[in-house]
């Protein structure tokens, strides 16, 4: 059995908001295929400890900027899960009200100001909102979460080198799914090992199996704690899988992209069946309680559909309105 | 009133900006004596480093960093000495600044995208380029191009007030000019055009520099008994539509002067503006004085040829007194 000494409590909320994004992203998959949400949904299936175990650490007041796959990091951080499907229906109730899409959803409430759909492009953003915090003397953090394929980008040298020169209080998160849309990893980086790269800017980073949601806990917890004392910025690469393609609820296996036994390996190293053991082995979940939570977090999502369903769309009226802020 | 240098006009406005404690300088040469043609002398020993940041050649993660430090209540000026290297920062401000408010209907980055022209003295094509057609595109973004010293103080102060993202572009060839300025804080209203001089023959829409050659050309017209309203834009985006068009109601003849290029720039667009709303009033077509489709030559012989001047001005201005009138 795994070790850990994270308490019953966190493991808890670790694993359900797991599951909570494993069943929103899977009824977003069903909601897709039937035709209802036409959004282009990019699904975080598969790499749900991440989003998780990182932010398990943070506070309401941290910020965390995530990319086109941000439904998982919306959630962990608190966004509010009507706001979600609403947002995917492109409905007036949606968190962005409709203008955004699945691409471009916000809860700035709870610390997490916008996705965006630019590779890479919130990576500065998250550097820029460490260095208000630290102007601001405030112990804040920023996170960033970003693929392997940003890792290809300028802009990500350009941040990870600023930060590390103004000691800024940044976690970079690489989730390193493998893919880069529909070239594998190996095909687009010439050194595929990516916290090598961050540890070129002279900040601490490291390799760990992103599907371990132990593991992700205690490395982002040691990181983002001596990021709060003013030690800089720190880098994880999580090792994981996104089980469908890269948008919507396919699974790339029929297109030739990667091979069935690929995809059903990852399956097996499922995150929150990999947890689910632990806690159950520790007695910190059984049967009855899993079920309860499985029941009630249907009946959430359940809720949460029909809100969408019968929300209003936009006004058209409102189209030319909310350019700028007044 | 005293008066003072366009230089020393925006290094007031940044003292005064950085009086509060949300405000903060950034970019390539904050702290350097001459990089930014002098105008952030004294800042650093005035307010701090942690507050008049100098920063690497980076400029798309560092314009994503003023936007980040936006969405945490800090109201960052970000300073690019050199216009041309922004296209850098483009994915930034466009994808990022100018959609932030409306994509997510709740916060906006309230950044000042400070872009200074920089061109002459056989710079060539990298080291000339006026870009505010580019930044005017977008939905989401404010533009303003001040001409005096006074406009910019009081845009600078009005860019770093508003709450979304405004570029504000200064041209070097203005720095040495003088005028009088106000001593104590005040804004210029993003969206109003000001006329500079009153005429009945015909107007002349001017942005930045090319106001000063607007201004000479109206002086050479007048000997020709010529009467030229000149108005400089001030804003680029949004554009006080109101001033310009009562101004070629009234003249029934326009010339635009852009330092930008003619092609797709500033002076197509505000002449497909004006005339979808004075076309009757028109007596002559709407003639444009702006930057041929060329990049910028390095030679001084032809950099000559390339930048237009008054003589151009005044030349535009006869071609649309030209011949009758074509309506009574």
């Amino acid at each position: 059995m795994e070790k850990t000494k994270i308490s019953g409590k966190i493991l808890l909320q670790v694993y359900q908001t797991m599951l909570k994004i494993r069943l929103t992203e899977e009824k977003i998959a069903d909601l897709v295929k039937e035709g209802e949400i036409k959004t282009p949904c990019h699904l975080y299936i598969g790499q749900e400890a991440v989003a998780a175990a990182v932010c398990a650490n943070l506070k309401r007041e941290d910020f965390v900027f995530s990319t086109h796959r941000s439904h998982g990091h919306y959630l962990a951080k608190g966004g509010d899960l009507k706001g979600l499907f609403a947002e995917v229906y492109c409905k007036a109730t949606g968190c962005s009200g409709g203008r955004g899409g699945s691409m471009h959803i916000s809860s700035p409430e709870n610390g997490f100001p916008g996705s965006t759909a630019i590779v890479a492009g919130t990576i500065p953003l998250a550097v820029g909102a460490a260095l208000g915090f630290q102007l601001k003397k405030q112990k804040n953090i920023a996170v960033t979460f970003f693929g392997d394929g940003a890792t290809n980008e300028g802009i990500f040298y350009e941040a990870l080198n600023f930060a590390a020169l103004k000691k800024l209080p940044v976690l970079f998160v690489c989730e390193n799914n493998l893919y880069s849309t529909h070239m594998p990893v190996s095909e687009c980086l010439s050194d595929t090992r990516i916290y090598q790269k961050a540890q070129a800017f002279n900040m601490p980073a490291k390799r760990i199996d992103g599907n371990n949601a132990i593991q992700v806990y205690e490395t982002s917890k040691q990181f983002i704690e001596d990021a709060r004392k003013g030690c800089g910025p720190a880098f994880i690469e999580c090792m994981t899988y996104r089980w469908r393609g890269h948008v919507g609820p396919n699974f790339d296996i029929e297109k030739g992209l990667r091979s069935k036994e690929e995809l059903d390996g990852w399956i097996d190293k499922c995150a929150i069946k990999r947890l689910e053991k632990l806690m159950f082995g520790k007695k910190f979940l059984n049967k009855q309680k899993k079920e309860v939570i499985m029941q009630e977090l249907n009946k959430e999502i359940e809720k949460a559909v029909a809100f969408a369903k019968q929300s209003p769309y936009p006004d058209k009226k409102e189209l030319l309105k909310g350019v700028f802020k007044d | 009133m005293r008066k003072i240098t366009y230089r020393e006009a925006i290094n007031e406005a940044l003292y005064q900006l950085l009086e509060d404690k949300k405000t903060v300088l950034i970019g390539q040469g904050v702290t350097s004596p001459w990089y930014a043609g002098g105008t952030t002398v004294g800042l650093l020993k005035r307010f701090g480093q942690k507050r008049v940041i100098d920063t690497p050649v980076s400029e798309s993660a560092i314009t994503g960093v003023t936007l980040g430090s936006s969405l945490t209540g800090s109201r960052p000026i970000l300073m690019h000495p050199r216009m041309d290297f922004m296209f850098y920062a483009l994915d930034q401000i466009a994808n990022h600044a100018a959609n932030w408010h409306y994509m997510f209907q709740k916060l906006s980055m309230p950044v000042v995208f400070w872009s200074i022209i920089n061109r002459g003295g056989e710079q060539g094509a990298q080291h000339s380029q006026a870009l505010q057609s580019i930044f005017a595109h977008f939905p989401g973004l404010k533009v303003v191009m001040p001409s005096t010293p006074h406009d910019a103080k009081g845009l600078l102060i009005a860019a770093a007030q508003d709450n979304n993202p405004v570029m504000f572009i200064d041209e070097r060839w203005l720095y040495d000019i003088k005028g009088e300025v106000p001593k104590k804080k005040y804004i210029v209203k993003i969206g109003k055009a000001a006329i500079r001089k009153k005429g009945k023959d015909l107007t002349i829409i001017a942005t930045s520099y090319m106001v000063q050659e607007a201004m000479k050309a109206a002086e050479k017209l007048s000997k020709e008994n010529i009467h030229a309203e000149v108005i400089d834009l001030r804003s680029i985006k949004p554009f006080d539509e109101e001033t310009l068009v009562k101004s070629v109601k009234k003249t029934g003849r326009l010339v635009i002067a852009d330092g930008g290029w003619k092609t797709f720039g500033i002076s197509a667009e505000i002449s497909a503006s004006i005339q979808e709303q004075t076309f009757s009033y028109l007596k002559s077509k709407v003639e444009r004085v702006a930057l041929p489709d060329i990049p910028a030559p390095a030679s001084c012989v032809l950099e000559k040829a390339y930048y237009p001047t008054e003589k151009n001005i005044v030349a535009a201005a006869k071609k649309t007194m030209l011949g009758k009138e074509r309506r009574a």
